[in-house]
């Protein structure tokens, strides 16, 4: 079985080689830079799917958390903003949300028997309604001034690495807000929700334009490594190699940091943790009924794998260097993940790795492959006087799409636990 | 009275097309629930290709000269629902059956359904490119403006598709209805979204079921797809983003309640056209309005449109999961 592995990954290595031969080498590596984070991405959706069960489709809205989060610690300190009446407004809001939020708590603190039990449904609608009056109130004004005077906030001008680790931290708090709402329900249930909340957050973050620019884009958002450019600077003469270097230095970073977490993942599914998570997800009654607390393990466990999603929705962004919210699609972000999981073997995390940069690799391949096929079929129905292909180049693109759903399907019909499938460990080996 | 037909116009005119579609999209959602248990994504999918199927027919009538006093894609529509239904099917027994077959959990089936997704959008967006394209390019599409017999009014606006996307969804209602209650196999379905094992035991054909709301799914499917292409333009992603409406339509509902997912569907449709109405243009007609009274009371700005629909899910989720009329529980 360990020999299997080893020759998949064996596999993908040549593949990437082969990848390295046929485009040219930074073009492999910001495939491997991409490839790496999405594994990341796979390893935070292995740890709620493969190992607590949790039906996660919003994978989408936790890497937007993560991608703005990482821009607002990154970019530049914005001048226009800080000199202006915005930040006072912004903490204004701020008192009105949070004021809010109060008197919604307290309605909720009403017991639920007893003389205003009646009323408690009642004035909790009401207490809301206030409650989003005061903050628009307070927000919209502040909004208008942002976008007239300065554009919008800015960022903190923090080391790019700082804004990973926020990302994370992002991404893992209002995973625990969506947590505690919707993990009661169940399995397509959840689906349905959790997509919900996902689109909630892109509708935010695209029309939010005073915190995240919305449809016109932030850039450049800094990398943890020296640019092409630095390195240029530096006194390195040929561009090539500086672009070389540069990417180089990024996918350094980003293979240690999988490294380190996958490391930590693996000890923990290994351990007691992991052990209670599996049971669990296998049957959460009877993982109940020894004492065990269902929901707030399952809380803990949503929490940590979207703070792997945050960090690794923050390196997309920071490897292309722009926030662009319109670029976010279900299928890019959240559908992709899933096959990748899928196909690479839920709940084992040297599938989630494998599934990850193979799934990644194929995704991007299929275009310049569906690019030789259509224009081989093209010269072919030429030949036959059927005339050829329009717009190869177009449709060619729309092929990755197509893919994507094909290999899954087989992947559920022919290898449903996955390529490296979980593998439960008993004593006797 | 100038601001009522404003506010005719803008929300009940609009939110009951808008919410015809829901409710017809949502239908389908909601039988394959009851029956097959498992959320089915690809519907919004099958659709957009439906609304492909509809344009390509059309295409294919105008070029035999077919003309007629209803828009074309109207016509085409019998035809575009008996294909996509057959597709439909024909989807069912390439991909879902197989697995069914092998005893997978519903899970499996939902991820299968995203499978299904990608592959019809990559197909459609293969064959048809990402342009967007109308059915209105040869014709002209009519926009009916009811005047009321009162002097300085404006009229009524209502357009060709937004009165046959009203009515038909009508017809379609009722006689799904009369199929539900009337027919054998319509009492067989609802037996088997009650209880699937005990109807297979008192010799209900489940097959046959399960082909029926392939069938019935398919062909509202390429009702809804073509109406809302009607309606407003026909592109790639018709559908695909309209999908999370129609099930948050189908889950206020109740998940496998064909009733509830029509109401659920018109709920949500005039609650996206209601939240975003500027309620203050109600309170002109009031000659001494004091100046602080606000020019702008929607709910919430337009371009939260859609999110309405996701927030009303989660909240109906939350509180009331069973939805509005009492679903089937997976």
């Amino acid at each position: 079985m360990i020999r299997r592995d080893a020759i998949l990954f064996a596999g993908l290595g040549i593949m990437i080689l082969a990848l390295a031969n046929w485009f040219s080498v930074p073009y492999t590596l910001q495939i491997l830079v991409n490839a790496f984070a999405y594994a990341l991405i796979a390893l935070g959706l292995n740890v709620q799917w493969g190992y607590a069960g949790l039906f996660n489709f919003g994978v989408m809205g936790f890497l937007m958390v993560g991608g703005a989060s990482a821009t607002f610690i990154s970019y530049p300190l914005n001048d226009a903003f800080w000199s202006s009446d915005g930040p006072m407004m912004l903490f204004k809001a701020l008192l009105a949300a949070i004021a809010g939020g109060a008197l919604i708590w307290g309605v909720t603190r009403i017991p639920k028997k007893g003389n205003l039990a009646k009323l408690r449904g009642f004035l909790l609608v009401i207490a809301w309604a206030v409650a989003y009056v005061v903050y628009r109130s307070q927000i919209d004004p502040a909004a208008r001034l942002i976008e007239a005077e300065a554009d919008f906030v800015g960022g903190l001008g923090l080391p790019a690495i700082f804004g990973w680790v926020f990302g994370g931290i992002m991404a893992g708090i209002i995973a625990y807000v969506i947590g505690k709402i919707c993990l009661g329900l169940r399995t397509d249930y959840l689906a349905i929700a959790t997509i919900g909340v996902s689109e909630i957050i892109r509708a935010l973050i695209k029309n939010m334009d005073w915190l995240t620019r919305g449809t016109l884009t932030v850039s450049p958002v800094p990398w943890p490594t020296p640019l092409p450019a630095d390195i240029t600077a530096s006194g390195v003469a040929s561009p090539d190699m500086a672009i070389l270097l540069a990417r180089s230095g990024f996918l350094a970073i980003v293979m240690l940091l999988v490294g380190v977490i996958f490391f930590f993942l693996q000890r923990a599914y290994d351990g007691p943790w992991g052990r209670m998570m599996r049971a669990i997800r296998d049957n959460h009654i009877a993982a109940g009924s020894i004492g065990k607390d269902v929901t707030k393990r399952e809380l803990e466990i949503f929490v940590l794998g979207a703070i792997l999603m945050g960090v690794g929705g923050a390196i997309l962004t920071s490897y292309v260097q722009l926030l662009d919210p319109s670029g976010y699609q279900p299928i890019n972000h959240t559908f992709i993940v899933w096959v990748m999981i899928i196909v690479g073997g839920a709940g084992n995390n040297y599938g989630a790795l494998f599934g990850g940069i193979f799934i990644y690799i194929v995704w991007t391949i299929s275009e310049p492959a569906s690019v030789i096929l259509f224009s081989l079929i093209s010269d072919m129905s030429e030949g036959a006087g059927i005339g050829a292909i329009p717009d190869i180049e177009s449709r060619a693109l729309q092929m990755r799409v197509f893919v994507l759903g094909l290999v899954i399907t087989f992947a559920l019909r022919y290898a449903p636990q996955g390529m490296i499938p979980e593998r439960v460990r008993t004593e006797k080996e | 009275m100038n601001e009522f037909i404003f506010f005719l116009n803008k929300v009940i005119i609009s939110g009951a097309t808008l919410g015809s579609v829901y409710a017809l999209g949502a239908v389908g959602v909601t039988l394959i629930f009851g029956i097959l248990r498992f959320a089915h994504f690809a519907h919004g999918d099958m659709m957009t290709l439906g609304a492909f199927i509809s344009f390509l027919l059309v295409g294919v009538f105008q070029a035999m000269g077919i003309q007629t006093p209803l828009p074309t894609g109207f016509i085409v529509l019998p035809f575009a629902m008996a294909i996509t239904a057959a597709l439909a099917l024909g989807i069912d027994k390439g991909f879902y059956e197989p697995l069914r077959a092998k005893g997978v959990k519903t899970v499996t089936l939902l991820i299968a359904s995203i499978g299904v997704t990608l592959m019809l959008q990559g197909l459609i967006r293969l064959f048809a490119g990402t342009a967007t394209r109308s059915f209105f390019e040869n014709e002209k599409k009519d926009l009916f403006r009811i005047k009321l017999p009162i002097d300085g009014i404006r009229s009524i606006n209502i357009s060709e598709p937004q009165i046959l996307v009203i009515v038909t969804t009508l017809i379609a209602v009722l006689a799904l209805h009369f199929f539900l209650t009337r027919s054998r196999i319509g009492k067989g379905m609802r037996a088997m979204a009650d209880n699937p094992s005990l109807a297979q035991v008192s010799g209900i054909n489940t097959a046959g079921v399960v082909r029926a709301t392939w069938i019935i799914a398919g062909s509202l499917a390429a009702m809804a797809g073509t109406m809302l292409a009607l309606d407003v333009i026909l592109k790639p992603d018709l559908a695909f983003n309209i999908v999370l409406p129609i099930f948050a339509a189908a889950v206020v509902g109740g998940l496998g309640h064909s009733y509830g997912a029509i109401a659920g569907g018109f709920l949500i449709g005039f609650a996206e056209t209601m939240s975003v109405f500027n309620w203050s243009i109600m309170f002109r007609g009031f000659d001494n309005l004091p100046d602080w009274f606000p020019k702008d009371l929607s709910l919430v700005p337009t371009e939260y449109k859609l999110t309405v629909a996701f927030i009303i899910l989660v909240v109906v989720l939350l509180v009331r999961p069973q939805g509005i009329f009492k679903g089937a529980s997976s």
